[in-house]
């Protein structure tokens, strides 16, 4: 008689992959990086209404203990620079969510002198968020989307092309 | 005190460094040398009938058409509760104008973005460099001649997307 | 209280100045900015600031999307007390067209612009608790911030960059029952105000972090160009509502409160903090006169869409939350401004803080930040 058949509701199978990101989404630190109006959203969503704790999601100072850098706000060009550093200083596996227009495309602010359209021309972003502000809600949808994209990656099977450097 | 009388005191003072009271749409201000200002502000704020013991906004504006750059200093007084607005003009090739750091502190900021946003030299200024846009900015934006450069740093500055403005030409 | 720091010359350790960076992106900082701190150990030598992270060239964007237009970009001056802002803008256009706006449109505009600064206050002492490092009070600001956005919501229909104000007067009237709700709200507001005062304000350690740090003289205040509360902590009692009324703030009874440094000395960390508080309280009186007052008739003056006010140049100050806000404009009669300057509170507060910072700790630049309630959009526009 196998273990499985004789305690059926203890034991469960599953695959490595979706193990390993099962754990991986339920516990995505963000970093900190609220740049303007987005952040005080940011802030929200982690507040008490809707709150982003129940997911596992916590804020984090530092760029070295985050999975998930949420860049909340409009890049520009003295601070994208800056951008690129942060990124580089978080360990593997790291994800970026675009959280607003200005972050997405430069939103209102593609008319600026001093703004970067969009952080995806310094980063590679795997969700963005539309709105100005978005509401704590479309943050939530866009982390809840961010989390089924992580629960489709493969680790253990990795070819050399795939893997982010 | 109201401007025409300040302007009395003023021309009385400082002769024909401080021009008349002029009466634009609403307020009515008063013109003063650029290499003059310092005196002036210093003036006007240890006078005791003046006391303008505050600045409340220190602005400069592109005028190309007419050829010159002017700041606008709006002071204000605390202690007598009375407002003045100055202007000088400097020359928009290589503006150049005293500076009202020594007695105003807070001006030290404000002439700093003046500088880096329109490049007024601010003669005396202990530490004018640019304050708002990065170090190794190129230009003046805020003059109305202002062409972007096509990218910073390899960050390309070329818009693609759909939201399109002609900004309005002006002379 | 401050700490006295020996520091042995010669016998005990030889110590060396180094050169931190704190920023641009810091939990502590109030959005994007950096300091260079010289630092010998704990004690800060010098914290030069280094701004213009945020600068997003709003006043060059005003001059390409015409007058109507720049109202959502006023939202973005600063993002946490927009009304302000809003009503700074309106009242430029208006006062170089010539316009007047209706009683109720002020009104409206008053009770939103009050709304608002209840909002930014609360953020600020939530935020002042977190730095020093009392983070759950930032959850209880940030609890009754989503009740004051449920309000603005229902007024305007957005949560943080409003763009509710028009040139003119308002874009929408209250909806029904409005006035009803805020009195609510405000009826429980007050009692959590004093829950807030009894947790953070008053306990020891809070009052000896905050206490005698970083005392502001009012002539320093002023010279440095100091404004709002940070101005009225140091003893100044000036408040643009009270004292050069705007819009019809003189119909409207209320206190102005100045620091008188219980904890310490008179424009210390601690009369920052409290001003906030005792500001919350005195726009409550405020919101609960104006929803009692309120006339009948239209909201918004007739403005053309094509507006174009004739050439001329004027200066409009507001009491934004973080201070009289200073907002010069240029227009040379066509569609479009010619030049717009603000010059907001937290500008000058930024300045002054390379001077106020020798001999100040770390954690007290920390502090220092926070009372001043310095939001980075406001210091780079």
């Amino acid at each position: 008689m196998s273990l499985i058949n004789s305690v059926p509701e203890m034991v469960f199978t599953t695959k490595v992959d979706a193990f390993l990101n099962w754990t991986r989404k339920s516990s995505l630190w963000y970093m900190l990086f609220g740049l303007a109006c987005c952040a005080i959203e940011m802030m929200q969503t982690g507040g008490p209404r809707s709150d982003l704790d129940r997911f596992g999601m916590a804020p984090r100072a530092t760029p070295r203990v985050s999975d998930l850098m949420i860049v909340a706000g409009t890049l520009t060009l003295k601070m994208a620079l800056r951008t690129k550093v942060l990124y580089d200083q978080m360990p593997d596996p790291k994800y970026v969510l675009s959280m607003g227009s200005c972050a997405s495309c430069g939103g209102l602010f593609q008319l600026a002198y001093s703004v970067c359209d969009g952080v995806d021309k310094i980063i590679p972003v795997d969700v963005y968020v539309p709105g100005c502000p978005p509401r704590p809600e479309a943050l939530t949808e866009g982390l809840l989307l961010l989390q089924e994209k992580m629960m489709q990656e493969k680790w253990l099977v990795r070819s050399a092309a795939s893997t982010t450097v | 005190m109201d401007a025409s009388a300040i302007q009395k005191k003023l021309e009385a003072k400082f002769g024909g460094s401080v021009g008349p009271v002029t009466t634009g749409l609403l307020e009515a201000w008063i013109g003063v040398d650029p290499d003059k200002i310092a005196e002036v502000a210093a003036f006007l704020k240890d006078d005791p009938d003046t006391r303008f013991d505050s600045l409340s906004n220190l602005s400069g504006v592109d005028y190309p058409a007419r050829g010159h750059i002017e700041v606008v200093y709006n002071l204000m007084s605390y202690a007598k509760r009375h407002e003045l607005t100055l202007k000088v003009s400097a020359e928009r090739e290589a503006p150049r104008v005293a500076t009202v750091c020594n007695v105003w502190p807070g001006a030290n900021w404000l002439e700093r973005e003046v500088y880096d946003l329109l490049g007024v030299d601010f003669v005396g200024h202990p530490d004018l460099r640019r304050i708002l846009l990065p170090d190794d900015w190129v230009g003046n934006p805020l003059r109305k001649d202002y062409v972007e450069a096509p990218s910073y740093h390899g960050i390309s500055t070329v818009r693609e997307s759909m939201l399109r403005i002609e900004p309005p030409s002006r002379e | 209280m401050s700490v006295e720091i020996e520091m042995e010359d010669g016998g005990g350790l030889a110590t060396e100045e180094m050169t931190l960076n704190m920023g641009p992106q810091h939990p502590s900082t109030h959005g994007v900015l950096r300091f260079i701190v010289k630092a010998d150990g704990e004690v800060m030598r010098k914290a030069t600031p280094d701004i213009g992270y945020l600068h997003r060239s709003i006043e060059k964007i005003a001059e390409k999307v015409g007058w109507h237009g720049f109202m959502p970009y006023t939202d973005r001056v600063d993002y946490v007390a927009a009304m302000a802002c809003n009503q700074g803008w309106a009242m430029c256009g208006e006062a170089l067209g010539g316009i007047e706006v209706p009683r109720r449109g002020e009104y409206c505009r008053v009770i939103a612009a009050e709304l608002s600064r209840i909002c930014s206050h609360l953020l600020a002492i939530g935020a002042t608790g977190m730095d020093i490092g009392a983070v759950t009070p930032f959850t209880h600001a940030l609890r009754e911030r989503e009740m004051i956005n449920d309000l603005i919501e229902e007024l305007c229909g957005a949560r943080l960059t409003y763009n509710y104000m028009r040139i003119g007067g308002v874009a929408w009237d209250l909806p029904p029952g409005f006035r009803k709700r805020v009195t609510t709200y405000l009826d429980h507001l007050e009692p959590t105000i004093h829950e807030i005062n009894d947790l953070l304000s008053y306990g020891k350690i809070y009052a000896e972090r905050l206490g005698s740090v970083a005392v502001i003289s009012p002539e320093m205040a002023i010279g440095y160009g100091l404004v709002g509360p940070n101005l009225r902590a140091s003893g100044v009692k000036y408040d643009l509502r009270k004292d050069r009324p705007y819009s019809v703030y003189g119909d409207f009874d209320f206190d102005v409160p100045v620091g008188h440094g219980e904890m310490g000395a008179v424009g210390d960390c601690w009369d920052r903090y409290m001003m906030r508080i005792w500001e919350i309280l005195e726009s409550a009186k405020i919101l609960r006169q104006a929803c009692e007052k309120l006339p009948d008739g239209p909201v918004i003056a007739k403005v053309p869409r094509n507006f174009k006010p004739p050439a001329g140049d004027v200066h409009v100050r507001v009491e934004a939350a973080r201070g009289d806000m200073s907002w010069y404009c240029v227009s040379d009669g066509s569609e479009y401004p010619y030049r717009l300057h603000v010059r907001t509170g937290s500008f000058s507060a930024m300045s002054i803080i390379e001077e106020l910072s020798e001999g100040l700790m770390i954690a007290d630049l920390v502090a220092l930040i926070a009372t001043f309630d310095i939001v980075a959009p406001e210091v780079d526009r």
